[in-house]
């Protein structure tokens, strides 16, 4: 909804039908909340294979993760985009993409039958599943950004590698990350954003929700508008310290019984 | 009054296996039959229906209760049964529920004389893997059966129809032929979105929830009518009505039960009963007999107050345990209990996926728990539920006395747990001195 006077921002959600496994929608919410909650106004729209959009009216883009067969699906029709999607990072457009999101932001995605996915080019990085013998990288995950913790879930059985150059979003402190060998997590280009991590990620990181709604208002309304007074994250703050814990008591457990 | 009894059956199971492997086929082979029920919502009520119609019958039943679904839960449930022979009781029929992943382990342990399909949705990604995968397993585990099994489909569900193309023995189909349930509300989540052989889209003329409804496909792939159907459906609170439609005859069930996926259950059941030769009229008793099966609209009576465990597992369960609550003008007092152990899923991703905005005007008080508490009242804040009426709490007994103290006198409490939680919450309720509705009634 949007009223007169009110900055208002546009979320666009690529393949909510198709990229909606892991409980990614809730990003989006968290966006609009947390906007809502400073009388910004937003307008989220799905934009599925097909449709006429652009990313000319966007504030911030988001894709989720889905399936490899939905991945699949998703492929061509993001190529389509790849330019136009390309242009809008250049110009300090926002991006939030979530593993199978991610990982076709990158160049390509070789999946565990050797079949390449071609991605859009935006991080550089390459994603590939080792094989169906080897086990997906499962469980909660902690990492570092900024000097913060950020904690989320990742479910994923490709690997991501970053080339030389490119900036990953975060340290790992527990979990895979990107490929469970470089302690590296996600990746970062201007303004936007790749992580593997599911939760959703944003409502119990409100820090990185509002960096991505403050990027927006900043490059949309310029850098006073972007300055977010704070909000009661109470909640949000207690469920990142479970999320936290349920994190660090797997992995001492998992250390309990290597020296067990 | 009966205490409650608790819900863990698979020790005595894991010792047979460690000390006899083979324990669960040499008993199987005294059964005259075997009825196996799996997939990802409902088997445990599905499973506990089969047994009453079967009992109704007045044959012996071997049955693994409370969901103790892995092979090792089954083999305990076998060994239970056996008597001091080490036999079971001669021409007994074994009803067993089977998780998703164990079907394959099970059905070679126990070959069955029917396979019940139910449905097949997203379940604990973390531990199952993409619903691809476990189709994959299905369609595997099928080319193992004995050729005289016959399968039992829900063909409501594409993903469960397409199992057909996989099996050249008997194949009985059931679903729901009523022309005026409620299509699901729009944006509800849905796992299948096309069919794997032919990469075409589903479509609906009715979608009733997640992907089960009245599918076709451009190629002309379509909903087969069912063997077995459930029409003139009508709900009342605990109370659902509907004709079962047999092959040869008809008969008009009252199943104590609230919500769509209790007549989806019965379905399942009426289905692997006709597979095993009983008839119309003992199915009709053996489910007009249903009781709840452990937590899943299970009622109880505590301090003067009623209260009801309706279990909720993922997107799509939950979203029906909610749905049997939205009768027009009642407001709920809702316990919601999220843990992240390994038999809940440790990902809790999943809460986002449900609708929880559809009940939040529902809601008259609410009260959140479990390991992940904070992480549910975040899910319900931004759903726009009211506040939780006390501080987020993760121990259950702490949380369960809030949540009663929120609930007038003689008012009733629903809690929503996912598994572990609603274990939890079960053994606490009892050590307050709950007991069963029906107990108190009798
Ligand atoms: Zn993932």
């Amino acid at each position: 909804m949007t009223s007169p006077g009110r900055p208002s921002l546009n979320i666009a959600v690529l393949y909510p039908d198709l990229l909606n496994l892991y409980g990614d929608r809730g990003n989006a919410r968290a966006v609009e909340e947390r906007c809502a909650a400073r009388g910004i106004d937003t307008t989220v729209l799905g934009v599925g294979i097909g449709d006429d959009w652009s990313s000319r009216q966007a504030d911030i883009v988001l894709v989720g993760g889905g399936q490899d067969r939905e991945q699949r699906r998703v492929q061509a029709d993001l190529q389509r985009r790849g330019e136009d999607l390309r242009e809008y990072v250049d110009n300090d457009g926002v991006v939030l993409a979530v593993c199978g999101g991610f990982q076709l932001f990158g160049h390509h995605y070789r999946g565990w039958d050797g079949e390449i996915m071609e991605g859009i080019g935006i991080f550089d990085a390459v994603a590939a599943h080792p094989g169906p013998k080897i086990a997906r990288c499962v469980g909660n995950v902690v990492a570092l950004w900024e000097g913060e913790t950020v904690v989320g879930f990742e479910n994923h059985g490709g690997r991501t590698y970053l080339n030389d150059g490119q900036q990953a979003l975060a340290d790992v402190v527990s979990g895979f990350g990107n490929n469970g060998g470089d302690g590296l997590e996600g990746a970062k280009v201007k303004n936007a954003y790749g992580t593997y991590l599911h939760g959703a990620v944003l409502p119990k990181n409100p820090r990185l929700a509002d960096r991505l709604i403050s990027l927006a208002l900043d490059r949309r309304f310029g850098a006073e508008a972007a300055e977010l007074p704070p909000l009661d994250d109470s909640v949000a703050l207690r469920a990142h310290a479970e999320a936290l814990h349920a994190a660090l008591s797997a992995r001492e457990s998992a250390l309990g019984r290597r020296f067990a | 009054m009966r205490a409650l009894g608790s819900g863990g059956t698979a020790l005595p199971g894991l010792v047979v296996e460690r000390l006899h492997p083979d324990a669960l086929s040499q008993l199987a082979n005294d059964l005259s039959a075997t009825a196996l029920i799996t997939g990802t919502n409902g088997k445990t009520t599905s499973a506990a229906m089969l047994a009453r119609i079967l009992r109704a019958d007045g044959r012996a039943v071997v049955h693994n209760r409370a969901g103790s679904n892995l092979l090792r839960g089954v083999t305990a449930a076998m060994v239970d049964a056996a008597s001091l022979l080490g036999r079971l009781p001669a021409d007994a029929n074994a009803v067993l529920e089977s998780d998703e992943a164990a079907l394959p382990a099970i059905a070679a342990a126990a070959p069955p004389s029917v396979a019940v399909f139910t449905n097949l949705m997203r379940d604990q990604l973390d531990r199952y893997g993409e619903i691809e995968s476990i189709a994959r397993r299905w369609a595997d585990a099928l080319s193992a059966f004995p050729p005289e099994t016959v399968i039992a489909l829900n063909v409501d569900d594409p993903l469960i129809a397409s199992l057909a193309h996989h099996w050249d023995g008997s194949c009985l189909s059931f679903g729901i032929e009523d022309p005026d349930i409620p299509s699901a509300p729009q944006g509800e989540i849905m796992d299948a979105v096309w069919d794997p052989k032919t990469d075409d889209d589903f479509r609906y003329s009715r979608r009733y929830f997640a992907q089960l409804g009245r599918w076709h496909t451009d190629s002309g792939a379509q909903r087969p009518t069912p063997d077995i159907a459930a029409d003139n459906i009508t709900f009342a609170a605990g109370l659902t009505s509907f004709t079962l439609q047999l092959p040869r005859s008809s008969v008009d069930i009252a199943l104590p039960a609230d919500g769509l996926y209790s007549v989806y259950n019965a379905l399942a059941a009426s289905t692997a009963a006709i597979a095993l030769g009983v008839a119309a009229e003992t199915i009709r008793d053996g489910l007009e007999s249903h009781e709840a099966a452990f937590g899943r609209q299970e009622e109880m009576v505590v301090e003067g107050r009623r209260v009801r465990l309706l279990l909720g597992k993922n997107p799509s369960g939950m979203n029906q345990a909610l749905r049997t609550l939205q009768r027009p003008g009642e407001r709920h007092h809702l316990l919601v209990l999220l843990n992240d152990g390994i038999a809940d899923g440790t990902d809790v991703s999943w809460i986002w996926d449900v609708d929880w905005e559809s009940q939040a005007q529902h809601c008259e008080s609410l009260t959140v728990g479990g390991h992940r508490a904070a992480d549910m009242a975040l899910r319900l804040k931004y759903a726009g539920f009211p506040e939780p009426c006390n501080p987020i709490e993760n121990d259950i007994g702490d949380v369960l006395r809030a949540a009663l103290d929120a609930v007038p006198e003689s008012g009733r409490l629903t809690i929503l747990p996912t598994y572990t939680a609603m274990l939890d919450v079960r053994q606490r309720l009892g050590q307050m001195g709950a007991a069963r509705l029906w107990d108190v009634a009798r």
